[in-house]
């Protein structure tokens, strides 16, 4: 297959060739387009112009703000970049996410842009980004607009993008507290997740945010659970009780919708990200209460 | 090695050493030319039109469409097959090209000749195929019910073997019994089936380069496809990335060949991973039911067992797969009494064949899980049950058939019973991605559990029932250098390395040349049945003899001396009589010489209708024992080490018996832990690596291996053949060290039953809503 790809050097160049040419295909690290191409589950049109973001250099940015305690990700960070810093300590769960993405060369092609618009409810940098509370700022020739991360995907393969419309970065608080994510799948590494949990536990706000993944059609924010776990924990001695721990894990996967298909079972899925929210916010507590 | 009168030190890459693979840099440096990177000038480029249908008739095939493109050349279907319409390794009765019938999702219909690849996938799309859907037949267990209609002329049964000896009425003071289950394991290598057909300039015939396990019976069975006598078609060993069973039966070779011949350019075809689940057969799944008999002391005295096997709609070498299922449902222990029966049928799901283990595989994992349960009811440890059952030389089989091998099954275990532990879960500061779940990030050391488990195996050798098996080797030598000649498949296992090393220990001369593998020497048989070593390395151990007694002759006849006084050491003519000693390479000056042999191992027989009779040639034995760290509540496994003894014989290339053990181990464990096709309604779910999951280097952990060498004095240089032992007793091994984990935890939890085990198998100890 050989087919005209643009390449553009900027936001401006990007918004105006989207502006102008009817149909567009956004290409960032193939990771995903390049398999449904492969597979024919996708394909480009004669009238398709496939469209490069690799050489805009404002897609690449990491930036910390820290008047506003935000961290801003350009959409074409891949994932080996979000090993390192400045994100393995501002957004750890973040890197957590990425370090179980595919193998080492998917991790230095494939990014993060492509994760949330691929619109998987296996992404596991979107389930990190939602319990992160983070928006993703979309720009198209009419301007831009910040939708919240689990907002963007409204079922597989599907989401609130325009066919003019790009993910020009992410925008996340830099939350002081814990947080950590935990994947299944049925391999050691280089699975797409069986089911998946990020916890966020925000010692500014004593709140938290469970995100689960792989348990409905779209990576989903488990309000409930989060509600509950930030009123039952103790935020002065980083504590909870057993009960709660358990009801926790009881709203999970109440909240839990999964399906059974050739990677798992429904009920084996909502069984694992209760017991995997119960886990990461023992492992949370406990690790603050260390660090006091 | 003294037994050989070998001085290691005098010569380079003999045996007992391990030279370094012949094509081991190239593969490493990506410049080895694998079958799918062959092309030719001009070539086209074939593709196949498959099923989408389980079972349907197909009422019309219109290519005018698809002809209509520009860029297709021609179009073939099953009136386009000049010679026999179907092919089979054992009974000829898969079409070529489905005519009126499709009898699985997948099977060819029609293929297409074009100028790129791109062409050829809109001209598939384009041919149209009108079906008249038939009821699909996808349950094994339906297809053995005389009452189902058939859905092969055929009939529905492959073959039905059992085996009964002994008393019956025997019934022990113990009794243990369950159902297993066998997942479809595919043989996963890495390099996808291709072929380059170029036609004879007047199209009178053909040759084919193609990534196969066995030249000549994939010649026999292509030119009776094509009408042509087998001198017109050459067939040449592309190189071949791993096969594992997968490539004894044709795939594309008669469509490439056909679409060459009908255009008079070179062909290539080449399947794309999804197609190759499609192409080749897989290991069968199966149901096993068994029961075993013990005294109170734990001795086994009576086994019963039922096999079924799915094997898919066309039998290929179905029959013979279920005859080694059966006749090693004992495994590796003495039984007198056995009532065995066995089934292999044929469904409308995914052809099954031969895949490393070849029915023992699924035998072993039953046989071996129930050695635990009984284990369990006797009160005893696993290795002291085993102890007290272990076959040794001379046991009869159930089968009648004596074991004259070396049978080393004591010695396994005494050496499995020795051998160290890792250091216990938590001892060592272990990082979070060496825990199960791995780089998921689930596990922490409070969550885990060590589990130790075991298994051990019987595997017969070469071809049984009277199977005409030999191999066909040449010896050329001519100035100084000798030249092997030969048409064994060198398919990764390592043969090319070892046919030299054989020459040079015999002949005591280091440089040794290889010729093409193809068709222009007689057969070598299959490279499967762990059996090259010993049959193809007999034949180039048997013409190197010959060559050598012909250089005894001639140096006695110019030295006036008697031939039999003349020996090898390392590269030294030796005169045993005077201890007088000339380097070989002096010795051969102005020689030459050039002798073809063909090497057979001892006769066997056919089994009888209770499955009595030697149809076996050899048995290979082997143990594992499997450490497992268990995340019970997630049911997450991380296997932390595997150690194996395994019964070689002699190790002639140390090296590559290494490479054998740790890959079959691989495989073992992967059909232990993620391995199977996921079929709905004869669909497959999951045909890609995304979702078909082989272990990973994260996945596999140290071996830690031991080799008992007693050379077997009925194999050529007594090395047994080492390919398929590792694969077949690691499954159970792990399955059992996850069982033990299970049951240090909860005292005694679900009994494991089924490969691939899934998260939930384990996890519903803990919560019971996971149950079945
Ligand atoms: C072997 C393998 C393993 C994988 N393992 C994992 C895994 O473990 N976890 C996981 O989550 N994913 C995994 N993936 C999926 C994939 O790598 C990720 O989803 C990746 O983040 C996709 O990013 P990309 O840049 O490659 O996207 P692309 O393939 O370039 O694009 C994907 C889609 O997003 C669109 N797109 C890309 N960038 C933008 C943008 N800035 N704005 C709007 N639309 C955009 C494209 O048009 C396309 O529709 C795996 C893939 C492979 C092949």
């Amino acid at each position: 297959m050989c087919v005209p790809v643009a390449h553009p050097q900027s936001i401006e160049q990007l918004t105006a060739l989207l502006r102008d040419e009817p149909k567009t295909v956004l290409l960032a690290g193939g990771t995903d387009l390049m398999v449904a191409l492969n597979h024919g589950s996708q394909r480009i049109g004669p009238d398709e112009l496939v469209v490069s973001l690799k050489e805009v250099p404002e897609l690449s940015i990491i930036e910390v703000d820290h008047v506003q305690r935000l961290l801003r990700i350009g959409a074409g960070v891949n994932w080996d970049e979000l090993l390192g810093a400045p994100v393995d300590t501002l957004a750890p769960c973040l890197t957590q996410a990425a370090r179980t993405v595919g193998s080492h060369q998917i991790r230095t092609a494939g990014t993060i842009g492509g994760n949330i618009a691929t619109a998987s409810p296996a992404g596991d940098g979107v389930c990190a980004l939602v319990a992160l509370g983070a928006v993703a700022v979309l720009t198209s020739p009419e301007g831009q607009r910040r939708v919240a991360v689990e907002d963007v995907a409204t079922g597989p393969k599907r989401s609130v993008l325009a066919n003019d419309e790009f993910i020009e970065s992410i925008e996340m608080p830099i939350v002081d507290g814990w947080q950590g994510y935990s994947k299944i799948g049925t391999r050691n590494a280089m699975v797409i997740s069986v089911a998946g949990v990020a916890v966020v536990l925000s010692a500014d706000s004593n709140s938290c945010r469970i995100a689960l993944g792989s348990v409905g059609p779209t990576v989903m924010l488990a309000d409930n659970a989060s509600t509950f776990a930030g009123d039952s924990i103790d935020w002065t001695n980083k504590e909870i009780s057993a009960d709660s721990l358990e009801r926790i894990s009881e709203l999970v996967r109440q909240v839990a919708s999964p399906i059974d298909d050739h990677r798992s079972t429904a009920t084996y899925r909502s069984h694992s990200v209760g017991v995997l929210a119960r886990r990461l916010i023992e492992r949370g507590l406990q690790e603050m209460r260390n660090s006091i | 090695m003294s037994d050989l009168g070998i001085r290691e030190s005098s010569l380079t890459g003999g045996l007992g050493q391990s030279p370094l693979r012949p094509d081991g840099i190239a593969k490493s440096e990506g410049a080895y030319e694998f079958s799918s990177d062959l092309s030719a000038d001009n070539m086209l480029i074939g593709k196949t039109l498959r099923s989408p249908h389980q079972h349907a008739r197909i009422v019309s095939i219109d290519t005018a469409p698809a002809l209509a493109i520009t860029g297709v050349h021609r179009i073939i279907t099953a009136d386009d097959v000049p010679g026999k319409p179907t092919y089979g390794l054992i009974s000829s009765d898969q079409p070529v090209f489905a005519a009126d019938v499709v009898r699985y999702i997948g099977e060819p219909i029609a293929a297409v000749v074009a100028d790129d690849e791109d062409i050829c996938a809109r001209a598939i799309e384009a041919i149209e195929v009108v079906y008249e859907v038939l009821p699909a037949l996808a349950d094994a267990r339906l297809a053995k019910d005389p009452n189902t209609p058939s859905i092969h002329p055929d009939g529905n049964v492959i073959r039905e073997q059992n085996v009964v000896t002994g008393d019956l009425s025997v019934v022990g003071d113990v009794i243990v019994e369950d159902h297993y289950s066998i997942g479809m394991q595919d043989q996963a290598f890495l390099g996808l089936e291709s072929a380059l057909a170029i036609p004879d300039e007047d199209r009178a015939g053909v040759e084919c380069h193609v990534a196969t396990q066995w030249l000549h019976e994939d010649l026999g069975q292509v030119a009776a496809c094509l009408d042509l006598p087998t001198s017109a078609v050459r067939l040449v060993l592309g190189g071949v990335g791993g096969a594992f069973g997968g490539r004894e039966d044709l795939s594309l070779q008669v469509h490439v060949c056909l679409l060459a011949l009908a255009t008079g350019r070179p062909v290539k075809m080449h399947y794309s991973r999804s197609e190759s689940f499609l192409g080749h057969v897989h290991r069968h799944p199966a149901e096993i039911w068994m029961r075993h008999h013990a005294t109170s002391e734990g001795i086994l005295v009576k086994i019963e067992a039922e096999f079924v096997f799915d094997g898919g709609a066309y039998a290929s070498t179905s029959s013979a797969v279920l005859v080694n299922a059966v006749t090693h449902a004992q495994g590796p222990y003495r039984c007198e009494n056995a009532e065995v029966k066995g089934i292999a049928v044929r469904t409308n799901n995914l052809p099954c064949g031969a895949m490393r283990g070849f029915g023992v595989v699924q035998a072993c994992f039953a046989h071996e899980r129930q050695m635990d349960l009984l284990a369990q009811a006797c009160g005893l440890d696993p290795l002291e049950i085993r102890r007290r059952n272990a076959m040794s030389t001379g046991d009869r089989l159930i089968t009648g058939q004596v074991v004259e091998s070396v049978a080393p099954v004591s010695e396994i275990i005494e050496g499995l019973s020795r051998m160290p532990f890792p250091e216990g879960a938590g001892a060592v500061e272990q990082h979070p991605y060496e825990m199960p779940g791995g780089a998921g990030n689930t596990t922490r050391p409070g969550d885990v559990v060590r589990g130790i488990g075991y298994g051990l195996s019987i595997k017969n050798l070469m071809y049984s029932e009277a199977f005409d098996d030999y191999s066909t080797a040449r010896c050329q030598l001519r100035d100084g250098i000798v030249t092997l000649k030969f048409a064994t498949a060198e398919v990764g296992q390592g043969f090319i390395t070892i046919a030299p090393q054989i020459a040079r220990s015999t002949l005591g001369l280091e440089e040794v040349e290889l010729d093409a593998i193809d068709t222009n020497v007689g057969s070598a048989g299959s490279t499967s049945a762990s059996r090259q070593t010993w049959m193809s390395g007999g034949a180039v151990e048997a013409a190197c003899l010959r060559v050598r007694e012909l250089v005894y002759q001639h140096v006695a006849t110019t030295q006036g001396t008697d031939p039999l006084v003349y020996a090898i050491d390392g590269a030294e003519l030796v005169n045993t009589s005077t201890g007088d000693r000339r380097p070989m390479t002096e010795v051969v000056v102005g020689l030459e010489f050039d002798e073809e042999v063909e090497y057979r191992h001892r006769p066997t027989v056919p089994l009888d209708e209770n499955g009595q009779g030697d149809c076996h040639t050899a048995f290979a034995f082997v143990g594992h024992r499997a450490v497992v760290d268990v995340d019970i509540e997630l049911g997450l496994v991380r296997v932390v080490e595997m150690s194996t003894v395994q019964d070689v014989g002699r190790a002639l290339n140390p090296l590559s018996v290494t490479g054998q053990i740790e890959g079959g181990i691989a495989q073992g464990l992967g059909l232990a832990l993620m391995e199977e096709i996921i079929q709905r309604d004869g669909r497959i779910m999951n045909p890609s690596f995304t979702d078909y999951l082989i272990p990973t280097i994260a996945d596999m952990p140290p071996v830690v291996a031991e080799l008992i060498e007693i050379p077997d004095p009925q194999a050529p240089m007594g090395a047994k053949g080492v390919g398929e032992p590792p694969t077949i007793s690691s499954t159970p091994a792990v399955i059992s060290a996850v069982q033990d984990a299970m049951n240090t935890a909860y005292g005694s939890a679900p009994h494991l039953r089924r490969v691939p085990l899934q998260p939930s198998d384990v996890a519903k100890t803990v919560n019971a809503g996971l149950g079945d």
